[in-house]
């Protein structure tokens, strides 16, 4: 960070280079822009509303479509999979709106913090989006189309669904950084998101078809959390790495 | 791969500054060379890839006179593949020298290699409907995954067309690239993961193909490799040609602004003279 500090002075606090104060610890300064994003979504309500009625939507569109009262195993997950993916790409796509219309990024850039914080922070708020929207779609799901009880499977399907909302958040940030400030915002997000997802559909949908199988629920293969686990990791050190360069103007 | 041979023209690209304050009438520096002799090896190495193909290689047991759209289709895939990793690399240098010229690098690589992925999948298609009898097949998963990675890289001109700053474009466009990069080998991880083997594995290592069929293989694949480096340093000769023609017409023209290609918005990055210029001096060690 100091080095890019030093190449842009104009832009970075200027005066403070005789003095050059020691920057703020990391947490602090994501703890407080996680609250501001909070903030603003309790306030504004423009996000985790939209989503969850969305997926619940999206679930009668799949029961009409499909033409089924109740669905179990592979296509239960697959349903699952891509209503929560498709949701995810509606709050992905507003993650940096506001930020990028009203300011937020010129702001966030004169405070002399470093700028993985942001990323950090949104990453957090679109986790909490989407565990948000778990929070409804899931039940929703179990009580509209899913055939066999959610009941012993649960614990699983949360950790199942948690490494894939990790790996959503990851990229789903990067993505979001990507796009906003292109003129094309809203056809570009999903465009680029979509193949980059595709191995979290692949890795979630196959973890939780057995847990959705008809009978006898079995546990998820290890295979499966492990490549989503991998997938996450890989993914989140290239946000980390490259987000930094998304905000240099 | 010999990515030495693609670096356009060795020293006179890295030292010369086309249109510097210091004017003691150097001469230009010439973009193409060394263009003849890699389009003769490309031109050599083809028909003798095309010749062993043809009259060395033995028919193959099973699938006859088709298994030889083989010699084309892996080595198009394994030439794509690589050019979107070397895109994703030089992209990573260009975000640490912040040298348009990389970027212009990155991006021919990822545009040839968007080229050959789609002969890679056209002739993939071919192969699976003549030896399975399908256009399409989701249970080869090098053919999946190679699709996701096409979609994937096809996003890559909208998003730069997308971006008016030509800085930024070159600074996204670069993100994006090593990203997409990075996708490559864990898309194929996750897509054979997922696919039981239905089929036996014709393009599996070279090592359980017999020698002359391997030895083919070798030779089309290095002929490929060729047509790949000759084609992106013909397009890298072309832009840089056609900037220092623009950069010389302005010089006898004045300072006016270019009549055509100012105000036209592009997904090609073009070089100008004062990024090129000012870009120099900033550097950030490390990522």
């Amino acid at each position: 960070m100091s080095a890019q500090a030093r190449e842009r002075p104009s832009s970075r606090a200027a005066p403070a280079d005789a003095a050059n104060p020691p920057q703020p610890r990391m947490l602090p300064v994501v703890g407080a822009l996680l609250r501001k994003e909070l903030l603003v979504e309790l306030r504004t309500l423009e996000s985790v509303p939209a989503m969850s009625l969305f997926a619940v939507t999206t679930f009668v569109v799949f029961h009409f479509a499909l033409n089924r009262n109740s669905v179990e195993g592979d296509l239960a997950a697959g349903i699952l999979w891509v209503t929560l993916l498709f949701a995810a790409i509606l709050g992905i796509n507003r993650l940096f709106v506001a930020d990028a219309d009203q300011g937020g990024f010129d702001g966030f850039l004169l405070a002399p913090v470093d700028r993985s914080a942001m990323l950090v922070a949104k990453a957090l708020t679109l986790l909490a989006y989407l565990v948000v929207l778990e929070l409804i779609a899931v039940p929703a799901f179990a009580l509209l189309l899913l055939g066999p009880p959610l009941g012993q499977a649960l614990p699983d399907l949360l950790g199942v669904l948690a490494l894939g909302d990790l790996g959503v958040a990851a990229i789903g940030t990067l993505v979001a950084a990507l796009a906003v400030r292109t003129r094309a915002r809203d056809l570009l997000g999903p465009l680029l998101g979509l193949p980059l997802l595709v191995p979290i559909v692949i890795g979630g949908a196959r973890a939780t078809s057995p847990l959705f199988a008809g009978g006898h629920a079995t546990a998820p293969a290890a295979r499966w959390l492990l490549t989503l686990g991998l997938y996450d990791l890989v993914f989140g050190l290239i946000a980390y790495a490259l987000f930094d360069f998304l905000l240099e103007d | 791969m010999q990515p030495s041979s693609r670096r356009p023209a060795g020293s006179p690209d890295i030292d010369h500054r086309p249109r510097g304050g210091v004017d003691r009438a150097s001469r230009p520096p010439l973009y193409g060379k060394g263009l003849r002799a890699l389009s003769i090896s490309t031109v050599a190495a083809m028909a003798l890839a095309l010749g062993l193909v043809f009259f060395y290689a033995p028919l193959e047991a099973e699938q006859g006179f088709l298994q030889k759209i083989f010699y084309v289709h892996v080595p198009l895939a394994i030439v794509a593949l690589c050019g979107f990793v070397l895109g994703g690399l030089l992209a990573i240098q260009h975000l640490r020298t912040r040298d348009p010229r990389w970027d212009m690098r990155s991006y021919v690589t990822i545009h040839m290699s968007l080229i050959f992925a789609l002969g890679a999948l056209i002739t993939g298609s071919i192969w699976a409907k003549g030896s399975w009898g399908h256009w399409w097949v989701w249970s080869e998963p090098t053919l999946v995954s190679f699709l996701i990675v096409f979609l994937l890289y096809a996003t890559y001109q909208p998003l730069r067309f997308a971006i008016e700053d030509p800085e930024r474009q070159a600074r996204y466009a670069s993100v994006f690239a090593i990203t997409a990069a990075a996708f490559v080998p864990m898309n194929f991880i996750a897509v054979r993961l997922s696919t039981a083997y239905l089929h036996p594995r014709v393009l599996g290592s070279t090592s359980n193909l017999p020698a002359s069929m391997a030895f083919t293989f070798l030779v089309s694949l290095l002929a490929m490799a060729l047509l790949f480096a000759t084609l992106c340093k013909y397009e890298l000769t072309a832009k840089h040609t056609r900037a220092q023609v623009r950069a010389l017409r302005r010089r006898l023209i004045g300072e006016a602004p270019s009549t055509r290609g100012a105000g036209r918005r592009s997904a090609a990055p073009t070089l100008h003279h004062a990024t090129t210029m000012s870009a120099r001096s900033a550097g950030t060690p490390g990522l």
